[in-house]
C-alpha cells in the first residue's frame, strides 16, 4: 500500500531534514512548528508497460479511432515526442517514449506507412545531440531514422513552418510544416507534472516564437495561477485556444504517459525516504555525502549527479483525443503528487536540486535557479500559493556565476545586459525581448549548435513573474552573493540568517513551510 | 640643476628591452640616470625658460625607458635627453603655463612646412632640422631639457597660459587632455555611431571624456582592467565597461554582431562598432580593436602599439586605420576649457619628488593596478620636489 503525501509539523524529535542545494544537499534543522510537506510514496508501476501501451493504442479515449485504423499506406505520418527536458532526472532506459514509439512504428509498418518522420518537439529549447536522441528513442529507432527522418524541430526554419491561423484572441498558431501537413500527427508525451501535456504538447512543443510570444510573456505568466493547474493557468488557456486551431487543421493522436515518484535510483534511496525511516545505510550515505560531496572537484561532483538515472515506473498510458486523454493523465498525476495542505504560510522554503528542465547535461546557471525556484517550485500548487501574499521565499542553492557558453549563450548576455538594467519582467520584455529573439547570432547557434533560443532566458525570467509579483522577499541560502545580487535578491549563510533577514517582511516569528521535494509534490492549498 | 636623463648605452638598452620591459627600473638596467647638469641654453629668439612645477609620466616615456619603443623614432630624438613632455611650468615672471611639446617649424626657426602652416604641427616634417637638435617633442631633444628636471627651455609658440583658478594637479593634465581632444577630432565619429575605447589609463579615460563632449557618439563601450578604472570610465562617459576578456562578447551584445572562432587565435566579430579607439598602447589592445570593428569602420590609434598585430581584419573588413599623434592648433585651447570639468578631479594622481624617480617610474608602470590615473613629479619645492 502506497502511503500518501502528508504534512509534518517539526517538533523536538524531528531529525535534521534533507534539503537539496544544487550539486549538494544539506541536513537542516528547521524551527519548531515548521510544516514539512512530504511527497507520496511511489505508486506501483504498471506490471506490463508494453501491454498497457498496446491497450491504449487500441482503445483510445474520446472520439478517436484506434491508432491502427488511422494508419494507411501512402500516408504521411509524423511522430513528435517530448524532448530531453523530461523526465528529470532522465529515466532508466528503455525510455517510455522509446517503448511507445516502437509500438507506433510497428503499427505503421504493418499498415504499409513509408513516409514517417520523428520530431523532437523542442520548441525554443536546444537541439538534442545524436546521443541524446538515441537515448530517448532507443538504438533500433535511432539507427533506422537518424538523421534524415529523426530530427530536432527548428523553430527558426521559416521555410518549414506553417501558419495555421489565429485564435479568437488573435494568437498566431504557427507550427512545424511537416506536422501541419501530415495526415496524422502522433504525439508521445511524458507527463511528469501537471503542467505538461494536453494541447501544450503540440501547440507549444512544435511552435515558433511567433506563436509562443502570445503566452510566454509577463502578463500571461503572472496570471497563470498556477502553471500546475491548467484550469487556472492563462498560459494553458492560450495553449488550449491554439490547440483548437491546430486540431481543426491537423489530425492529432495524443499518447500521454505518467510516472511514479521513483525519482532516484535505489542506491540513493535516502533521497526519497522520510528521514526518520532511514536505515543505517541510508544514514551513512546521507551524512557521508552531505559532508564529502562539497569537497569533490567540481567536475567530479557534477559527474556524480549527472550519472544519476531515475528508477521511474510508468503508472499510466492513455491515448486518443487530446482533451480526454489529458483529463485522464491529470488524474494519474494528481493520484501521485497531490498533497492537501491547510492554509498558507509566511515563509516557504525550497531546496533546489542539481537539475531542472533546461540544464540536462549542462550547467544550472543563476537564471535557471530563479526559474526553478520561483517558476517551478513556487507554482507547485492548486488553489493558492503555499506562501501568503507579500511573504518570503527561501531558496537553497549555491548559484555560482557559471554559464554554459554552448547551451546558454544568450543567458550570458541576459545576465550582463538585461539584469543590470532591470529585473522587472514587464520592463525587460518591452525593452530587450525582441532584439534577443531576433538576434542573428543566437538564431545561428540555436539552429546549428546546441544553444537555447536567444529569447529563452526571458522566458525563464517570466516563469518567475507570478512569484515576483506575489512575494516581498526572495533569499538564497549558501549562494554566491554577486550572482544573487545581480538578480535582485538577497543571500544568507544559513536558514536562521535568512529568517532573520526576512523578519522585515514577515515578522520575527513567521509560520514556515518546507516543500520536501523532489520527488514532485502538488500542494492542494485549502 | 638636477635632472633625470636618458642616455645612449647599447648594452643597457638591449638588456632593458630583453629583460625588464614594463618594470624598467627595478633591476637598474635601463639607460636612465639622475644627473646634475647645466640648465639648457636658449636656442634663439622666442625661446624662454620654464621652471617645471608638475610633470607627468606618459606611456611613451615608459616605452622609452623600458626600451620597448619602436626604432622608427631613433632618428627623431637626440641623446642624452631629459624626458617629460606633460609639463605644468612657470615662467620667470610667475605666469603658469602648460607646454605643447611638439618641436615644429616655429620652434626650430624655420619657415612653416605645409603641415605647420595648416596648424597641424604634430605632422611637422622638419623635426630633425633647424637650430635645435632632432627631437619630435620636448622631452626627446638634447637641447631643450624636459619636464623631469629643474628647468627647461621652450619656444613661446609651445606655451599656453593656464587660467588662474585651475589647480596645478588638474592643469598638468592639459597635454594628455589636448591629445585626447585631438583623438576625438581625428576619430570622425558621426551621429549615434557606436564607439569602443580600448584601455582606461589616462589616455583612455581622457578620450572617453572628449569623445562624449566633442562628438555626437552613440553608445560608448570602454575596456578597463581594474575596478577604479571601471568606475572612472562610467563617470567620464562610457555606457558600458567590460573587462579585456569580455570585450568581444560585450561588443557583440551591444551591436548584435556575429561571433566567429578561428582555429587559432581570439574570437572576432562579423559586425561590431563603427569606430574603435586604441588607447592602451598594447598590441593586444589593437588586436581587440581590429577584431571588434565593423566592416568599413574606423580604428583610431591613440596609444602606441609596440609589437606586431595580425592585420588581416584591416584588409578583409576594409578598416580605415587612423593615427592620432599629439595635437593640432586649437586642441590645447579646447583642453584648457574642458579642464574645468569637475569630474576630472576624480582622477587620482600621484606626484613624487625628483629624487624618488625610480619609484615614480615603477609606480607609473603599475598605475592602473594601483588605481592611479596619472603619476609624475612634483618640482614646486625646487629640484628635490615636494615631500
Amino acid at each position: 500500500m502506497t502511503r500518501p503525501g502528508f504534512v509534518l509539523e517539526v517538533d523536538e524529535r524531528t531529525p535534521p531534514l534533507l534539503v537539496h542545494s544544487g550539486e549538494s544537499f544539506r541536513l537542516e534543522r528547521f524551527p519548531l512548528g515548521t510544516r514539512v510537506i512530504y511527497p507520496a510514496e511511489s505508486l506501483p508501476a504498471l506490471p506490463d508497460v508494453p501491454a498497457a501501451i498496446a491497450d491504449a493504442l487500441d482503445n483510445p479515449l474520446g472520439d478517436s479511432k484506434p491508432l491502427r485504423e488511422l494508419l494507411f499506406s501512402g500516408m504521411r505520418l509524423t511522430i513528435a515526442f517530448d524532448d530531453i527536458s523530461l523526465p528529470l532526472p532522465p529515466m532508466r532506459t528503455p525510455d517510455i517514449r522509446q517503448q511507445v514509439i516502437e509500438q507506433v512504428l510497428e503499427l505503421a509498418a504493418r499498415a504499409g506507412v513509408d513516409d514517417v518522420q520523428l520530431i523532437s518537439a523542442n520548441a525554443l529549447h536546444r537541439r538534442l545531440t545524436a546521443g541524446e536522441l538515441k537515448r530517448i528513442v532507443g538504438e533500433r529507432v535511432f539507427r533506422s531514422f537518424y538523421p534524415e527522418a529523426l530530427v530536432n524541430f527548428d523553430a527558426e526554419d521559416r521555410d518549414n513552418l506553417t501558419h495555421l491561423g489565429v485564435t479568437p484572441h488573435g494568437e498566431d498558431v504557427e507550427i512545424s510544416k511537416r506536422a501541419a501537413e501530415s495526415d496524422l500527427l502522433v504525439y508521445v508525451n511524458v507527463n511528469l507534472v501537471a503542467m505538461d501535456g494536453g494541447h501544450k504538447s503540440t501547440s507549444i512543443g512544435l511552435a515558433s516564437y511567433n506563436s509562443l510570444r502570445h503566452h510566454h510573456n509577463p502578463h500571461t505568466m503572472t496570471h497563470s495561477r498556477s502553471f500546475m493547474d491548467p484550469r487556472h493557468s492563462e498560459m494553458h488557456k492560450s495553449a488550449w485556444r491554439m490547440g483548437k486551431v491546430l486540431q481543426s487543421n491537423v489530425k492529432v493522436f495524443q499518447i500521454e504517459t505518467t510516472l511514479n515518484n521513483a525519482a532516484f535510483p535505489s542506491q540513493y534511496g535516502f533521497l526519497t525516504k522520510r528521514e526518520w525511516e532511514w536505515s543505517v545505510k541510508d544514514q551513512a550515505m546521507a551524512v557521508g555525502m552531505s559532508k564529502s560531496i562539497d569537497r569533490l572537484p567540481a567536475q567530479l561532483r557534477r559527474k556524480v549527479f549527472r550519472d544519476i538515472v531515475a528508477d521511474y515506473g510508468v503508472t499510466s498510458v492513455q491515448a486518443g483525443e487530446i482533451e480526454p486523454v489529458h483529463e485522464r493523465t491529470l488524474q494519474h498525476v494528481h493520484r501521485q503528487q497531490l498533497v492537501e495542505v491547510e492554509g498558507q504560510t509566511d515563509v516557504v522554503v525550497f531546496g533546489l536540486p542539481y537539475i531542472g528542465p533546461y540544464n540536462v547535461n549542462s550547467v544550472m546557471n543563476p537564471i535557471l535557479t530563479m526559474c526553478l525556484g520561483l517558476g517551478y517550485f513556487f507554482n507547485m500548487y492548486r488553489n493558492k500559493p503555499l506562501v501568503r501574499k507579500d511573504g518570503a521565499i527561501i531558496l537553497f542553492h549555491p548559484t555560482p556565476w557559471e554559464f554554459s557558453q554552448l547551451h546558454h549563450p544568450s543567458y550570458v548576455d541576459f545576465f550582463e545586459e538585461v539584469l543590470t538594467a532591470t529585473t522587472d519582467p514587464a520592463v525587460m520584455s518591452e525593452r530587450f525581448e525582441k532584439q534577443y529573439a531576433e538576434d542573428e547570432w543566437y538564431r545561428h547557434l540555436y539552429r546549428t549548435s546546441h544553444a537555447y533560443h536567444g529569447v529563452h532566458p526571458f522566458y525563464m525570467w517570466y516563469w518567475g513573474a507570478h512569484a515576483l509579483d506575489h512575494v516581498q522577499d526572495v533569499i538564497y541560502v549558501g549562494a554566491d552573493r554577486k550572482s544573487v545580487e545581480r538578480m535582485g535578491f538577497r543571500t544568507a549563510s544559513s536558514l536562521r540568517d535568512a529568517l532573520a533577514m526576512a523578519s522585515g517582511s514577515v515578522g520575527s516569528d513567521p509560520s514556515i513551510t518546507y516543500l520536501h521535494s523532489p520527488p514532485h509534490i502538488l500542494a492542494d492549498v485549502r | 640643476m638636477k635632472a633625470v636623463e636618458v642616455y645612449r648605452s647599447v648594452p643597457r638598452y638591449v638588456a632593458t628591452r630583453v629583460l625588464t620591459q614594463r618594470t624598467p627600473l627595478a633591476q637598474g638596467l635601463a639607460p636612465v640616470r639622475y644627473v646634475d647638469r647645466r640648465e639648457p641654453s636658449l636656442p634663439g629668439d622666442g625661446w624662454v625658460r620654464v621652471k617645471p612645477l608638475l610633470s607627468g609620466i606618459c606611456g611613451s616615456d615608459l616605452a622609452t625607458v623600458s626600451g620597448s619603443s619602436s626604432f622608427y623614432f631613433s632618428p627623431l630624438v637626440s641623446m642624452p635627453f631629459t624626458p617629460g613632455h606633460e609639463v605644468l611650468g612657470e615662467l620667470e615672471d610667475g605666469t603658469r603655463v602648460v607646454l605643447d611639446p611638439v618641436l615644429g617649424c616655429a620652434a626650430r626657426g624655420l619657415d612653416p612646412c605645409a603641415s605647420c602652416a595648416a596648424g597641424a604641427t604634430s605632422r611637422c616634417d622638419r623635426v630633425t632640422l633647424g637650430h635645435v637638435s632632432p627631437g619630435l617633442q620636448t622631452g626627446f631633444c638634447a637641447d631643450t631639457g624636459g619636464g623631469w628636471s629643474g628647468g627647461l627651455v621652450a619656444h613661446t609658440s609651445q606655451l599656453h597660459v593656464v587660467p588662474g583658478d585651475l589647480p596645478d594637479e588638474r592643469a598638468v593634465l592639459a597635454e594628455p587632455l589636448a591629445c585626447a581632444v585631438h583623438v576625438a577630432r581625428r576619430s570622425g565619429i558621426e551621429k549615434d555611431q557606436s564607439v569602443l575605447v580600448v584601455g582606461a589609463g589616462a589616455v583612455g579615460l581622457l578620450t572617453l571624456l572628449t569623445v562624449r563632449a566633442l562628438t555626437p557618439a552613440g553608445r560608448i563601450t570602454a575596456v578597463a582592467k581594474h575596478p577604479k578604472q571601471t568606475a572612472l570610465a562610467r563617470e567620464l562617459g562610457a555606457d558600458e565597461v567590460v573587462g579585456p576578456s569580455a570585450v568581444v562578447r560585450g561588443i557583440r551584445r551591444s551591436t548584435r554582431a556575429v561571433v566567429v572562432s578561428p582555429e587559432r587565435g581570439r574570437d572576432y566579430l562579423l559586425g561590431g562598432v563603427d569606430v574603435s579607439i586604441e588607447c592602451s598602447g598594447s598590441s593586444t589592445g589593437l588586436d581587440t580593436a581590429v577584431r571588434t570593428t565593423r566592416a568599413g569602420g574606423r580604428v583610431v590609434l591613440a596609444g602606441l602599439p609596440t609589437s606586431g598585430v595580425d592585420l588581416t581584419p584591416v584588409w578583409y573588413r576594409e578598416l580605415e586605420v587612423v593615427g592620432a599623434y599629439a595635437t593640432h592648433a586649437g586642441d590645447f585651447a579646447t583642453a584648457l576649457e574642458l579642464l574645468s570639468d569637475e569630474r576630472l578631479s576624480g582622477l587620482t594622481t600621484s606626484f613624487h619628488p625628483l629624487t624618488r624617480w625610480r619609484e615614480a617610474i615603477d609606480e607609473a608602470a603599475s598605475a592602473g593596478r594601483l588605481g592611479l590615473a596619472k603619476v609624475g613629479f612634483d618640482l614646486r619645492d625646487g629640484e628635490r620636489g615636494a615631500a
